[in-house]
């Protein structure tokens, strides 16, 4: 019942909070644009009106036309599905790898807990969006490749929260009376630690993704990542770059999108965290 | 003190170690050579080629020999450029990489500090709001957007500034500096928002202030000294940070740096630059994150005398 009402004030909490609500609202939104994409995107992402070339924002094409005349609301419809599921599954890579190696440091503590912090520890200080470069130069820019890789980047972090919080918990009665009663250390994860620490991952989560999107934006942007004719918003945004001078809508746009996005995942993040926060929970 | 420091610098060398191994055996397995990118060479030059930069004995001589030169300082010679040596290349970017970061953090480190403070001490008021706001846009705006547009406004709308180029003309060094180092202003601005509002609600401030002294002298020597500690932390994986950013910044702005070099080393398989960068980035980092730790530290009166 306690982990009920934690929820549920949280709930409320969160429903009190404008910023929150409307990030999520815009959320909601872009995902559902980016689901039925081809759907509701006027043109198809690579057709060409080659006639047309590059065109300010009109009422045939509402925000105008890139240089080989290809409609940029219809492209960044469809770059909403690459550059949110990058965010989401990436994030997801990142969720699984963390989760699994904060609880398991933190339930078995001592020397498997200090060999596996000191590893996360040691791979905090290098480089590693070099890493990332390094992967894709080495093994061609493959979508899945850099999912892996960025989510394989991004778990750090994750590990040290879940760490913290199953050491936390691990003490407390209902853990005891588990062990007691000889619950499997795989069920012991699975049913009585990750439920109690839901909330400070779906919290760490919410807010990894807009990370992560930055990085696929920032490798799309190189032309590391992404290749044509898929687009990304970071894509788009370096496409826009290129003849920013005289098609000064091709950079906006695809900007304001990205931007908009980015501050509804923090906002969202950022209301999850004040509504869940663990400090003013009776946790 | 001096035993973390020595302890962490033992720990530095065989990460260091690992990262340059690792980094080695990748790029061996990593398919085609480096000279058979743009026109075909006939197999006799191909030889000829491999045997100069002696690619035809097996990894592990290879590996040796690369782990050796290291040792001396030496990254070998670059596959793309011949006759320039990879250790040559970074010490040309270098310093200009250097120089940008270098006014990316001061950039950073006043607005942000200036930025954050305010807030702390306004707390809930108009001048907490707005900082916020723009700290906020700081995050959210990246910097391979921020840069473009800043360029499109002051480069090339108003014409104020020149939109790219380094050391050439005059403020050509503004609109990097400016673009790197905003995203960090934003950080820095939270964390010491952040930190000022925990010490700012302790009892030896409370004390500070009951026995008299000026607000200010509370605030700038009392209160930040523990209020801003965050922040130096924050300072190490910052640089890690900015190498990254560099590599936007400097593509951007065609700034002749290394970040540039790497990104371009990336593009043309240049393997022995890619390695080597590489290794030299992990170095850097390590060393910069090192030196944030220890000054956090020491910043932290607690911990001073362990």
């Amino acid at each position: 019942m306690k982990n009920n009402s934690l929820w549920s004030d949280a709930i409320y909490r969160l429903s009190r909070n404008r910023a929150a609500m409307l990030g999520g609202f815009v959320l909601i939104v872009l995902v559902i644009c980016a689901v039925l994409a081809p759907w509701i995107a006027p043109y198809s992402y690579s057709f060409q009106d080659l006639n047309l070339g590059a065109s300010p924002p009109s009422s045939e094409h509402l925000l105008g036309t890139d240089i080989l005349g290809r409609d940029l609301l219809s492209r960044i419809l469809y770059g909403a599905r690459i550059s949110l599921l990058v965010g989401f599954v990436a994030t997801g890579v990142a969720l699984v790898i963390g989760v699994s190696w904060g609880i398991v440091a933190g339930y078995f503590g001592g020397r498997v807990d200090s060999i596996m912090m000191r590893i996360v520890d040691v791979l905090y200080g290098l480089p590693f969006i070099i890493f990332i470069i390094l992967l894709m130069v080495i093994f061609g820019r493959n979508l899945w490749l850099l999912f892996g890789a960025i989510g394989a980047v991004e778990w750090l972090t994750m590990a040290r929260i879940v760490r913290g919080q199953v050491i936390g918990l691990k003490n407390q009665e209902f853990v005891l009376a588990a062990q007691a009663m000889g619950v499997s250390n795989l069920s012991m994860f699975k049913r009585h630690l990750l439920p109690n620490i839901l909330g400070p991952i779906a919290v760490y989560a919410t807010l990894t993704i807009p990370q992560v999107m930055l990085l696929e934006g920032f490798l799309s942007f190189l032309g590391l990542g992404i290749q044509p004719p898929m687009s990304s918003w970071g894509t788009l945004i370096k496409d826009g770059v290129e003849s920013m001078e005289e098609y000064s809508w091709l950079l906006i746009y695809p900007g304001i999108t990205f931007t908009i996005t980015l501050f509804a995942l923090n906002f969202f993040g950022d209301g999850l965290r004040d509504a869940l926060d663990p400090k003013t929970s009776d946790n | 003190m001096i035993a973390i420091f020595l302890k962490r610098i033992l720990l530095a060398i065989p990460v260091l170690f690992a990262v340059a191994s690792i980094t080695f055996f990748l790029i061996k397995i990593a398919p085609g050579g480096p000279f058979d990118a743009d026109k075909a060479v006939s197999p006799q030059v191909l030889k000829n080629l491999n045997e100069a930069y002696n690619l035809d004995a097996s990894n592990w001589e290879q590996y040796v020999d690369y782990m050796t030169g290291l040792l001396q300082g030496d990254l070998g010679p670059s596959f793309r450029f011949p006759g320039r040596s990879v250790s040559e290349m970074i010490a040309t970017g270098l310093p200009v990489t250097f120089e940008l970061a270098f006014y990316a953090i001061l950039i950073a480190l006043v607005m942000g500090v200036f930025l954050g403070v305010l807030a702390a001490l306004k707390r809930n008021t108009f001048l907490d709001f707005i900082p916020m706001a723009i700290a906020m846009i700081g995050i959210c705006v990246p910097s391979f957007l921020m840069g473009p547009l800043l360029v499109l406004i002051f480069g090339i709308n108003l014409e104020l500034l020149p939109v790219s180029g380094w050391d050439q003309l005059p403020g050509d060094k503004i609109l990097p500096s400016l673009t790197l180092g905003f995203a960090y202003a934003a950080y820095i601005a939270r964390l010491s928002r952040g930190g000022m509002l925990e010490v700012l609600n302790q009892d030896f401030i409370r004390t500070a202030r009951a026995k008299g002294l000026a607000e200010r002298i509370v605030v700038i020597k009392h209160a930040m000294q523990g209020g801003l500690i965050p922040v130096v932390s924050f300072l190490g994986p910052a640089i890690a940070g900015l190498l990254a950013g560099s590599f936007v910044v400097e593509t951007i702005f065609q700034i002749p740096g290394l970040g540039r070099f790497y990104v371009e080393a990336a593009f043309n398989r240049d393997y022995t630059m890619i390695l080597g960068t590489t290794i030299f980035f992990s170095a850097m980092i390590v060393f910069f994150n090192l030196l944030s730790d220890l000054a956090a530290l020491w910043m932290n009166p607690r911990s001073r005398d362990v």
